[in-house]
């Protein structure tokens, strides 16, 4: 079915989107960032309580989302991330753990634990049908499909165009190496942090309305972010990317078609997957 | 001292090691309104010890090691529903079943990253968990099983309501479990998994079969988290799905990690101060104590384990690493 | 109404005091002590604090005293997990030797709490969880909130006398879910109807999108849904979002994806919605006008739901059983007194059946429309005195 794959293709970018910057993060400065889907969870927070309490429009709150969770991801790691990076994988999903628990509670004291509701502006909500009904486009995921697409588009082109992208790409293949050439790996680190957890805040704005907005988010969807991450490999965005879309797909299509079985489908795949590719379906031979 | 006398100086008992041991079993008649605690800690210590002989001895990361834990939990409830109500019997089935299990897994943490072990173990208990859910002819779904009546252990002690028979029966398996896991990480066979955690490569080529060292330690340990589980499902007559859900899995890592991996009081210390954190907290602050957590972990790891427990050196300053 | 309960109270208050010479009881004054087991974090917490608030709010209406004892609320947040909720109850019965266990936010801690009341022989009040096998579970147990199957009666005979003929149910997969499925299905089709499907959604992580285009693809007249409280606002966006309303396809429902808490939040998607359930926030009584208003006071703005109503009439049941029993009945005595008790909620006309020990009540029709600019569940037909049919079968 034709709004099958489409639905499937939405849900995949919008994950995409979400988990990238974990990706990134992970392959970059080797670190388990449990916490990403706690600045996802802040974007959406900070999309919500600007059209309820501020009346700001939703396209605008978009950047503003993606500037705020940036800035709150550049914060955090100046002062907290950078010293656990020497430290040993346990400590830091310890650490991240704690930092997500502390966002959830945080976020249920200050707001309440009840699903917050976007209210989408008239142009985004509605539906086109194609082929008499065998192909329904539901306008929000058409936008979600397009706001992603470009954002792949414009991370890709960073990535393999500019100097910051090689410089990028360097650190990632060899830290000491990239630092033994001159390149401010510091930097390096903070903006792609910072942009990460941006990406995650947009993310998290936008699938407020497909996914939901509560405190438990991060708990809730990080396994998910995980399972892109891990089949996708840390070393590209187009292993994520193919890793988020086959995930969102298989999930949509799965319940569609075989209800029955619903959620052992995701994880029966992911664990076939993984064993049968144990550095992720995607990765460069190289890589870490 | 040469490396026999260091060796067995390691593996000595030391003075304080049967000292807190006395102190767990005379807890039931000291604070007798506590017995439920100290069982559940107990049961929670059995099964922290069992990922430590994965995590800490052997470097195999593990986010879904509640499906032992679960499957031996629901393995006893149904052995006694269905069966034979007797705790024991009930215990040696847990474990069976979870050993069973555990080998079947091993194969699945042979190859990979920590990421992709994390993920692997994670799904496996996630599938069982869905599992459980879609059977519920049998596992009684997210009701969860009830109606389980467990028969005196042997033949004499009744489960009573304030727990104190519970909480002994808990304290002397662990307590028989943690010798024998003692005995085995003390041995030469532990020492081979400290070498492959340490560094795989290097095992290998002195000659460490490490794909078969790695299947019996994971075997191993699913049949501990069994003994665990079943002994959960026996104390409280009942099993749930949220046996296999993450946050088990999660909050068990967490309570190794603040404990320290690597040695085998680490599981128990962290079962124990994770557990009576969250009593008093949550007393006090029902609804937030997730916060205090999260922020007593981040203080943890900034800090590091080791000066938490000297003050002093808090403000001192760090040495270049 | 309340002023006469407080003077009365009063009264019997005065009265035992003036009784407490010589032949007084050892219970006479002794604080009434109600343990309250309650979900208070983890995804139920909503309805842990509506409960609480509905508790304390008869508190406040008619006194912390009873038969010249003073009542002691010990609440303990058992975080949704069975296996805490025992040992809370274990604790609470061994350690604090409460009188009544109250509570239970959901199924699997009522039942692992049972066997507790059972043993101790300690009376159980439960206010929330709502499948059917809970009372049957110990003979301490009684019920004030409503059973699944009891509330899914109501549209079942509403719809087929509708023009609702061919319906797919999409319910969460687990117990209370299955409960409504297989209820509705029964009724529907004793009273003409088909089923066309019946699908169901994980509990956790639902994304409706797959499911409702499988609705979509079988064309029936309407949809019955059965969501736990709070998810209905995705549902019924995603419902309207992949055009099924404009497709001709009805949606009702059991009247929990209507939540009176967040009902007001979910906007323009949400109207035209018929549900039956047992209370809505709008029904039209001066006791529930009162309520309301008291209780958006005393939660700073937060409309009751069910949940709150139940815990209220939970604590007038556990007071007047003891002001039945004065002062001085535990357990059995205690259940006993709370059998049979009918009377005025605000939801309406409820009583304890004798029998089951579970709650009989009205079912209320209704549909979400707005009022005043908010939205509420308008009831516009009832089933009265509806009794759960998982045991009148029996």
């Amino acid at each position: 079915m034709l709004t099958i794959l489409f639905d499937g293709i939405a849900y995949g970018m919008l994950l995409f989107i979400l988990a990238v910057g974990l990706a990134v993060t992970m392959g970059l400065m080797n670190f388990i960032n449990l916490a990403h889907g706690a600045f996802a969870m802040a974007g959406g927070y900070i999309t919500v309580l600007l059209m309820q309490h501020a009346g700001v429009p939703f396209l605008v709150c978009l950047p503003i989302a993606f500037v705020g969770t940036a800035l709150l991801g550049a914060l955090l790691e100046g002062t907290l991330y950078r010293r656990m990076y020497s430290k040993p994988h346990l400590d830091q999903v310890l650490f991240s753990i704690g930092l997500t628990f502390m966002a959830v509670a945080s976020a249920d004291y200050f707001i309440g634990s009840t699903q917050q509701i976007v209210q989408l502006p008239d142009y985004l909500k509605g539906r086109t049908e194609f082929f008499d009904g065998a192909l329904g486009m539901g306008h929000y995921r058409l936008f979600i499909i397009v706001v992603c697409a470009a954002l792949t588009i414009g991370l890709q082109y960073i990535l393999a165009r500019t100097r910051f992208g090689s410089r990028l790409r360097a650190a990632v293949d060899d830290q000491r190496v990239a630092a033994g050439l001159g390149i401010n790996v510091n930097v390096v680190f903070l903006s792609t942090f910072a942009v990460g957890s941006g990406l995650a805040g947009l993310g998290g704005a936008l699938g407020a309305e497909v996914l939901g907005l509560d405190p438990t988010f991060p708990l809730k969807f990080m396994i998910y972010f995980l399972i892109v991450v891990a089949v996708g490999g840390t070393t590209s965005i187009t292993g994520p990317l193919l890793a988020a879309l086959l995930l969102g797909i298989a999930d949509v299509a799965g319940k569609y078609y075989v209800p029955k079985l619903g959620a052992f489908i995701v994880y029966s795949l992911m664990i076939v997957i993984l064993i049968w590719r144990p550095q992720g379906l995607f990765s460069r031979a190289g890589g870490k | 001292m040469d490396a026999r006398t260091s060796l067995l100086n390691a593996s000595r008992w030391r003075p304080w090691e049967p000292a807190l041991w006395l102190l767990a079993f005379a807890a039931p008649l000291l604070v007798p309104g506590h017995s439920l605690l100290v069982s559940e800690i107990a049961i929670v210590a059995l099964f922290a010890l069992s990922l430590d002989l994965i995590l800490g001895y052997t470097g195999i990361v593990s986010l879904g090691h509640a499906a032992f834990f679960g499957i031996g939990a629901y393995a006893a409830a149904l052995f006694a529903k269905h069966v034979m109500p007797d705790p024991l019997a009930g215990l040696l089935v847990a474990m069976a079943v979870a050993t069973a299990l555990g080998a079947v897994c091993s194969l699945t943490i042979m190859r990979g990253s920590d990421l992709t072990r994390l993920m692997v173990t994670l799904g496996v208990a996630l599938l069982l968990m869905e599992l459980a859910n879609r059977l519920d002819w049998l596992t009684g779904g997210a009701d969860g099983l009830q109606g389980v009546v467990m028969g005196p252990v042997l033949g004499r002690f009744e489960f009573d309501l304030t727990g104190q028979t519970a909480a002994w029966y808990a304290l002397s398996v662990g307590l028989l479990f943690f010798l024998l896991l003692r005995r085995l990480v003390r041995s030469p066979f532990g020492a081979t998994l400290m070498a492959i955690r340490d560094n795989r490569l290097r095992a290998m080529a002195i000659g460490i079969p490490v794909h078969s060292r790695l299947a019996v330690i994971y075997t191993v340990a699913a049949g501990v988290a069994g003994v665990a589980g079943g002994l959960l499902a026996q104390t409280t007559g009942f099993a749930s799905l949220d046996l296999f859900a993450l946050d088990r899995s999660a909050d068990l890592m967490l309570m190794l990690v603040i404990g320290g991996t690597g040695w085998l009081w680490g599981g128990i210390a962290g079962a124990i101060v994770f557990k009576l954190m969250h009593n008093v907290i949550s007393s006090i602050t029902p609804q937030y104590w997730t916060f205090w957590i999260g922020l007593f972990l981040v203080v943890l790891v900034l800090v590091g384990r080791d000066r938490l427990l000297r003050p002093w050196t808090w403000f001192a300053k760090t040495k270049a690493p | 109404m309340a002023i006469h309960k407080r003077t009365f109270i009063q009264g019997m208050a005065a009265g035992a005091l003036g009784l407490a010479t010589g032949a007084a009881m050892a219970q006479q004054g002794k604080p009434l002590k109600i343990g309250l087991l309650l979900p208070m974090t983890g995804p139920f917490g909503s309805t842990g604090r509506q409960i609480e608030n509905g508790v304390r709010l008869y508190m406040a209406q008619f006194g912390d005293k009873v038969a010249g004892r003073p009542v002691e609320i010990i609440l303990k947040d058992d975080t949704g997990v069975p296996d805490i909720t025992k040992r809370l109850a274990q604790e609470l019965v061994v350690n604090d030797k409460v009188d009544v266990l109250a509570g239970f936010g959901l199924t699997p801690l009522a039942l692992a709490t049972a066997p507790i009341a059972t043993q101790s022989k300690t009376a159980m009040v439960v206010m929330a969880a709502a499948t059917s096998i809970i009372t049957e579970a110990s003979p301490y147990i009684i019920r004030t909130s409503m059973t699944i199957p009891q509330v899914t009666l109501g549209v079942a005979e509403w719809a087929p006398k509708n023009g609702i003929k061919k319906v797919v149910s999409l319910v969460t997969d687990y117990g209370p879910g299955i409960d409504a499925e297989k209820t509705f299905r029964e009724r529907f089709l004793l009273n003409g109807g088909q089923m066309l499907g019946e699908l169901r959604v994980p509990l956790r992580n639902p994304d409706y999108a797959p499911f409702l285009q499988r609705v979509r693809d079988l064309k029936p007249d309407a949809l019955f849904v059965f969501v736990p409280a709070g998810a209905g606002t995705a549902l019924l966006k995603q419902f309207a979002e992949r055009g099924l309303d404009k497709a001709g396809i009805k949606l009702i429902g059991e009247g929990s994806v209507a939540d009176d808490e967040i009902l007001n939040e979910m906007g323009d998607v949400a109207l035209g919605l018929v549900t039956s359930h047992p209370y809505s926030a709008s029904h039209n009584s001066p006791a529930n006008k009162k309520f309301v208003e008291a209780f958006m006071k005393q939660s700073k703005g937060v409309r009751p739901n069910f949940f709150g109503v139940a815990a209220y009439d939970g604590m007038r049941v556990i007071y007047e059983a003891v002001k039945t029993t004065k002062g001085t009945g535990t357990g059995e005595a205690l259940v006993n007194a709370m059998k049979g008790q009918i009377f005025e909620s605000p939801r309406g006309p409820i009583y304890i059946d004798a029998q089951t020990r579970d709650i009989v009540q009205n079912v209320y029709i209704r549909r979400v429309e707005r009022v005043n600019g908010q939205l509420y569940n308008t009831e516009f037909d009832v089933l009265k005195d509806v009794k759960d049919p998982a045991k009148t079968g029996k």
